[in-house]
Formats: C-alpha cells, structure tokens, sequence
C-alpha cells in the first residue's frame, strides 16, 4: 500500500505536462508587461481640482498624470504640511523591484522548459512572498512620508498614512489608492501558474 | 364791424384743433422714459432665458471677439451666454495681465499708450476660419496686431507707414495670404509730407495696403502699397470663391475736399454716388515682382496710373460703410449710409465689364464701372444700412443705423423684380442705433445661421445707471426662424466697433506653458528650480534670474546701489493651470505677471533709494499673502 502523503509528495518531481508548459511559459511572457503598465494607481479629487490629479506607480518609476505635471503639483502642496518631496531616485524598490521581476521571469521560463511541478510550486512560494514584500513596502513607504513631517511647515497637521487600498480623506482631498493593471498582470500570472500546475497534478499516471 | 368779427375767424381754427385731439385719442405717443423694446411676452422670455443660459460649470458653445475701440483691447466673450471671459490687450497697457509693463510687450508697444482697434479678422484656410490666429487693426496709428490663439496674447504690432487713420483693415483673405490696410483720412503723401488743406485735391492721397501673412508663423509684413485718391478708405471685404482675389473697399468723399469750415459731413454728402475700391491683389503682387514698384519711406508702392488693371472703382450709394461678399462669393453687397437701399453687385458682371471696358468714368487712372451694368439689385431695406451678415441660408442682415433695426432679406435670383421690397422678409428693431452686426462664422463660406449680434452704438437706459459715462450694447438675436427673435442685451466697455464669432471647438489654447512645448522658442533666461536663481553685477548693471512658485520667489532679496539699471527675468516654473503669480515692486511702477511656464523681463534703473517692498499681484494660494521680498536700494 503506497503512503498518500509520499505520493503527494512525489508527484511534485512529475514533469510538466503540455498544457501546463504552454501555461507556463505564456505566463513567463506576460511578466514584462508589467514594466510597461503601472502597478498602482493613486487619485487625487478636490473641488479646485475637478479633473484630479493621477499619480502611477510602476515597478522602476514614479510618474504623476497630466506628462508628468500632477506629480509636481502633489509636491507643491505637500510642501505646506513639511512632506518630504516625493522623487523617483528615494524610491529604493523601484531598483530593486524591476531585478526581481527579471529573476521570476527567468525562473517561470525554466520550470515551463525544462522544470517540474515543484518548481513550478517554487516560482509561486516565491512570487506571493515578493508580492507580499513590495505590499508592505510601499505602505511602509507611504506611512513614513505621511509621518516624517517637516516640523517648521506652514501648516501643521496630524501625522497620517495616505490609503494603499481604497478611499480616503487627505485634507481638502478625496484619495483613492488601487491597483492597476499591472498588479492585475501579476495576478493572471499567477492564476495561470496555479492552473498549469493543476493539469499536472491531476494527469493520471502513466502505468501503476 | 370788421373788428368785431376778426375773433369770429378763430372758430374754424380751434373746431379743427379739438377734431385733430379726438382723433389723435386713438394713438398716443409712449410714455416717455419707457424701455423701448423690453415688453417682450412672458412665453417669449422663458424661451430667451432658456437659449441663452448656460449652466455654471457648461461651456459656450461660440467664442465672440469684440473689438475694443479706442480702448485699444479686444474682449473676448461666450456665446449665447454672453458672459465676459476675458480682455486681450493689444494696443494699450493692461496691468491686469502686466501687459505693457514687461520689456517685450513693452517694445511692442512702441511708445504708444493707446490705440483705436476697429475690425478683428480670423485668419482663414479655404475661406473657413481656421481657429490660428485673429487680426486687429489700430485706427489710429497706421498699425495692424496679431493675437495668437494658441494662448490669447499679442504676439506682433506691425506699424506701417504712408497709412493715415488706418480703418479699411484687417480684413483676411480665404487663405490668409493677406491682411488689409487703408487710409481713412487721407493725408499728403508720402507720410510726413506738408501740405495746406486748401491743396486737398491734388497733394493728398489714400493708401490701400495689402500686408503679407506668413502661413506658418502668421508674421506679417508689408507686401504692397498703393497710392488712390483723397477719398476715405472706409470698411472692406475680401472676395472669395468666385470673388477670390479681389478686395473690396468702401470709399466716401468722392467730391474729394475738405473745406476749412466748411464740415465735411455736408462736402462730403453732395454727389449721389460714391464707390467701392476694388483691388486685384493677385495683379498687384506681380506688379511688385515685376519691378513697377517704387520704395518710399521703405514701402513698396504702385500707383493706378503706372500699373493699370489693379484698382477699379464701383460707384455706389453716398456715403457706404460696409462692404461685405456673401459666402458663395457671387454677390458683392454694398451700402450708402444716406440712402435707404443696399445695392448688391455680381461679381460676374463686373469681370465682363472690365473684360469688355465697360467704364463710365476714369478717375485719377482708375477706371469707374458702369454701375448699370455691375448691379444686380437695389433692396429697399431701410435707414442708414451700413454692414451685412449672413446665414448661409440664403439670407442677408443688414444693420440700420438711422432706424435702429436689423433687416433681413433675401440674396438673388429676385423672381419678380419689380417690387423689391418684398425680399425685405424681416425686421427687428434694436436698442440702439446699431453699427456692426456680427453671425456666427459670418465671413466665412460657410455661415452657422443660428446667432447674430447687434452691436449697438448707444445703450441708453437698458442698464442700471452709470452716471452719464455709459457702456455699449451688444444684443444676441436668434436668426434660426422666419423672424428673429431678441435674446438677450449685454453691456461692454467702450467701445466695441465691429466683432467676429466662432466656432468653440476651432479654438485650441494651451493651459500653461509646458516646459518642453516647441511651440514657443525657449526663453534663454528661463529658470526651472530654486537653486538656478542669481543675482549677478556687471558695473552698474543688476542682473536676476528669478523664479516665482507658490507661495515664494527666488531671490526674495535684490541689492542694488541708487542708480544702478536693473534687470529681472522672473520665470513662474508652475506648470498647473491658473496658477498665474505677478511681480510688482511698490513705487516703482513695475508690475507683471507672469503664466505658468513663462519667462518675462523687466528692466528699470534704480532711481528711488530706500527698501522697497515686492510682491506677488496675482493671487495664487493660501499662502500669497506672503509671497513677497525687498528690493534694497543703496
């Protein structure tokens, strides 16, 4: 009698199947897609600022909507309360999060060639940790510019954390925090894994 | 006994007196004081009030330009709303936009502190307007200005010489090859040139102009001038379509005098006719090329009797004002002020007269058409007709002074000429004494047929009272129907001559001044960041590079020593719409302001010593009140 837990186990040594490496491996094609797209996407509405102002996070830049001018513009008014101005180059993840990107996709292109379900298993462990990481990262990020005030500004407010997800009242300003569509890539990547790996564990063994 | 019975003799008199007041009982003369024109049904103002009211936060659907008279501004307006938006300076100083007051629009200006703008002319391409660029001419200075409607400013004030009083102006031509000039008082020739009224006849002279636009800048230059006869050179029109390469001039004081004493408005008014000039600018162009012209005070000029087949003159009511080519370019419509018709020409006719020479009078080398032979119709349309609009419907408006009405009628084919006055299908009556009357797109070949202003020379009564110093009257009538309908009045400050209309969605300015726009030549001493600012001193010379962003400047500190010349350039590095910042420094005269993204100069010498204080004038945040430094003067 064959311990269950074993074979589970053993089955992650199986090789891909061909529906799952095609998954895969399309998988691994959308990754780059990802530097063209933002992850993030921040909005900012107030009543003299009807048409609001847009600021997209993608993996390697920090670009504001209208060319670029929104960015300024949040700048412009963060001076009042003392926030430090928001750059590209503070922005460490965005040197280290396009690297890590470039290693999934290579990884994600090996288990489609030449891997089997568990490292196709590894690739996913991996990618949820990263992802999970640069979550936590930006909210850090986020919490230590609304915290780290100037205490000479103009104009004194309480500390804050502006919303990585979802609505909230900064000031004069209604902000809301989502993602965007390259976060959604990401997703898709991820499901795609997750189904390639379904069609291997659920092939029936060749023989016994 | 003969006494006696004289009183008697009164009967009669006085039975004939108290008859004529029972018969005047059946029509009094108005109250006196009452508005004219205001008691419109209750109906007709709920649908007034709906046509022209535009929900805060909606958008007109026309821009209207305006000129602004001796003011020297054009003023630019909403249609139906009729709402002021804004005020273009062109030929006078506007502290409101710091216009005048920087070194650029300083030199434009040229020393002058006033100008008399009359006719804005949309530039145009295929005879459609074209949204580009809008052309102004200066009455009372021999200039002509271009506004560039990218972003609503100034851009050039061409000042040209020979041309005295230059009304005839700036009407386009269907592809912006020219703009017009023309002398409306004449004066001896060439300009600077003395002599005595008593030799009016011979030692004066008109100038017509034609003014040279560059297709892709807009720059103008003068392309040519030519030399007429001591006539005013009035109002115009640029043929187009079939017309296309004439321009039309409207010319009164024929009988060419000016009597000491003697008014001119009753020499003026003696003969029966007086004439349109048209001019072949096509034939005076090559004219040019070919070397007929001579240089004088710098400008080419031609004259009729060396260069025959340019100028010809179409007699035409005494005393026009107004010359206008309907949209298909056929009918040339013209109207004497002191006669009660409008006279339209066809332009075929007058090619086949000057094709078989059909000229009943020459005069000073310009050949005069037989006026039996150009005129298509005379239309009984009522006092004093100056100006016309159209529709594109097949309908004419013509303004009427003297009766204070706009007439509408129809343009040929006439089935039954015999009775004209039935083409006069409509009249309505406006408050008051209208000059210019403007449809939308009006002049082009296509007009929208839907709105038309009255733009009227007197308002008397119809706004709350000023004092005796009162606005204009412009008032929105609907020409969408058989019968016009009054819309709406609107005041404007004096004084708007004639105004042109278009499309919204023709129009599209920039909101700021981006950074990196290749519209706009970078300005060399543009600074973009704090850290760029400098002060720097070359002997007596103060030079600043400024930058101005809410809610402070860098520099916030000018040193200088009493006498030394000053120069800042302020740059406002702001790159969000309306956020403007001014640069006024107290007692000194000095104040500009300065767009997002823009880069202006001001040079001053330091003449007052002491502190004196600068500030932002245009208010720009929550903290402008303290966006302001010192200019120390030692």
């Amino acid at each position: 009698m064959r311990n269950v837990s074993n074979g589970r186990i053993a089955r992650l040594s199986r090789p891909l199947v061909m529906h799952s490496r095609i998954l895969v491996i399309v998988a691994a094609l959308i990754l780059p897609f990802t530097f063209l797209t933002p992850l993030w996407h921040m909005q900012f509405v107030a009543q003299q600022y009807p048409e609001g102002l847009d600021l997209y996070i993608y993996s390697h830049a920090l670009i504001g909507g209208d060319e670029g001018n929104d960015l300024t513009e949040i700048n412009i008014l963060n001076h009042y309360i003392g926030m430090r101005e928001l750059l590209q180059e503070n922005f460490n993840e965005m040197k280290w999060i396009p690297l890590i990107v470039g290693v999934i996709t290579i990884l994600t292109l090996r288990a489609g060639i030449i891997g089997t379900l568990g490292s196709v298993l590894d690739v996913v462990m991996f990618s949820v940790y990263f992802g999970i990481f640069s979550l936590w990262s930006f909210w850090r990020k986020l919490y230590l510019y609304g915290h780290e005030l100037d205490p000479t500004a103009a104009v004194k407010v309480d500390p804050f954390t502006p919303p990585v997800f979802g609505h909230k009242m900064v000031g004069q300003f209604q902000v809301w925090s989502y993602p965007a569509i390259g976060t959604w890539l990401f997703f898709i990547f991820g499901l795609m894994l997750i189904a390639g790996m379904y069609f291997t564990w659920k092939k029936k063994p060749a023989s016994g | 006994m003969k006494m006696l019975l004289r009183p008697l003799g009164l009967i009669p008199v006085l039975l004939i007196v108290l008859a004529m007041m029972f018969i005047g009982c059946g029509k009094q003369p108005p109250e006196r004081g009452a508005r004219r024109g205001a008691g419109i049904g209750a109906s007709d103002r709920a649908a007034a009030a709906l046509a022209t009211y535009v929900a805060p936060g909606d958008l007109d659907e026309y821009y209207l330009f305006y000129s602004g008279g001796h003011s020297g501004q054009v003023f630019v307006a909403g249609v139906p709303s009729m709402r002021h938006i804004c005020t273009i300076p062109v030929f006078t100083p506007y502290p409101g936009t710091g216009y005048g007051f920087d070194d650029e629009s300083g030199e434009m200006l040229g020393g002058y502190t006033w100008g008399d703008s009359h006719h804005p002319g949309f530039s145009e391409t295929n005879g459609e307007y074209d949204g580009r660029w809008l052309f102004i001419n200066d009455n009372a200075n021999g200039r002509i200005a271009r506004i560039d409607l990218a972003d609503f400013k100034t851009k050039q004030i061409l000042k040209v010489p020979n041309i005295s009083a230059n009304h005839g102006s700036s009407f386009i031509t269907p592809n912006s090859e020219y703009a017009t000039m023309a002398t409306r008082m004449s004066v001896p020739f060439p300009e600077g040139t003395y002599a005595d009224v008593t030799e009016y006849a011979t030692k004066y002279k008109g100038v017509v102009a034609g003014i040279k636009i560059d297709p892709k800048t807009g720059h103008m230059s003068l392309g040519w001038e030519i030399v007429v006869p001591p006539l005013d050179y009035d109002l115009g029109d640029a043929g187009k379509g079939p017309s296309e390469g004439y321009l039309f001039w409207t010319c009164y004081n024929s009988e060419r005098e000016f009597i000491e004493g003697g008014k001119l408005e009753v020499t003026a008014s003696q003969r029966d006719k007086d004439y349109i000039l048209m001019v072949d600018w096509r034939a005076a162009e090559k004219a040019v090329a070919d070397g007929q012209a001579s240089t004088v005070k710098g400008a080419p000029v031609l004259y009729p009797d060396k260069s025959p087949g340019i100028c010809y003159y179409i007699p035409l009511a005494k005393s026009p004002h107004g010359v206008d080519v309907a949209p298909s370019g056929q009918w040339i419509i013209g109207s004497g002020k002191l006669s009660p018709t409008t006279t339209v020409f066809d332009i075929e006719k007058i090619k086949k007269a000057i094709a078989e020479k059909d000229f009943e009078d020459t005069v000073d080398g310009i050949p005069v058409l037989t006026y039996t032979s150009v005129r298509e119709a005379e239309i009984p349309v009522g006092l004093g007709p100056l100006h016309t609009q159209f529709d594109g419907k097949g309908y004419a408006y013509t303004s009427l002074f003297v009766e204070s009405a706009v007439a509408k009628w129809k343009l040929p084919p006439y089935d039954d000429p015999s009775d004209m006055s039935q083409y006069v299908v409509d009249k309505i009556p406006v408050s008051y004494n209208i000059g210019h009357l403007v449809s939308a797109e009006g002049d082009s070949r296509s007009p929208d047929g839907n709105y038309l202003v009255a733009l009227n020379k007197l308002s008397k009564g119809r706004h709350l009272s000023v004092g005796p110093s009162i606005p204009e009257s412009a008032q929105l009538i609907d020409i969408t129907g058989d019968k016009m309908k009054l819309l709406y009045d609107a005041f404007t400050e004096p004084e708007p001559h004639y105004a042109v209309i278009i499309k919204a969605d023709k129009i599209n300015a920039v909101e700021v001044y981006k950074k990196d726009d290749t519209r706009w030549s970078k300005n060399p001493n543009a600074i973009w960041s704090a850290e760029e600012a400098k002060i720097e001193r070359r002997g007596n010379t103060v030079e600043v590079w400024m930058m101005a962003v809410r809610s402070f400047f860098a520099p916030d500190v000018i040193r200088v020593n009493k006498g030394d010349k000053v120069i800042v350039h302020v740059t406002n590095i702001e790159q969000t719409r309306d956020e403007l910042h001014g640069f006024a420094i107290d007692d000194y005269n000095i104040n500009i302001v300065i767009d997002p993204g823009e880069t202006k100069t001001v040079t001053f010498a330091a003449e007052k010593g002491g502190v004196h204080a600068f500030y932002c004038t245009n208010f720009c945040s929550a903290l402008h009140q303290e966006m302001q430094g010192y200019l120390l003067v030692k």
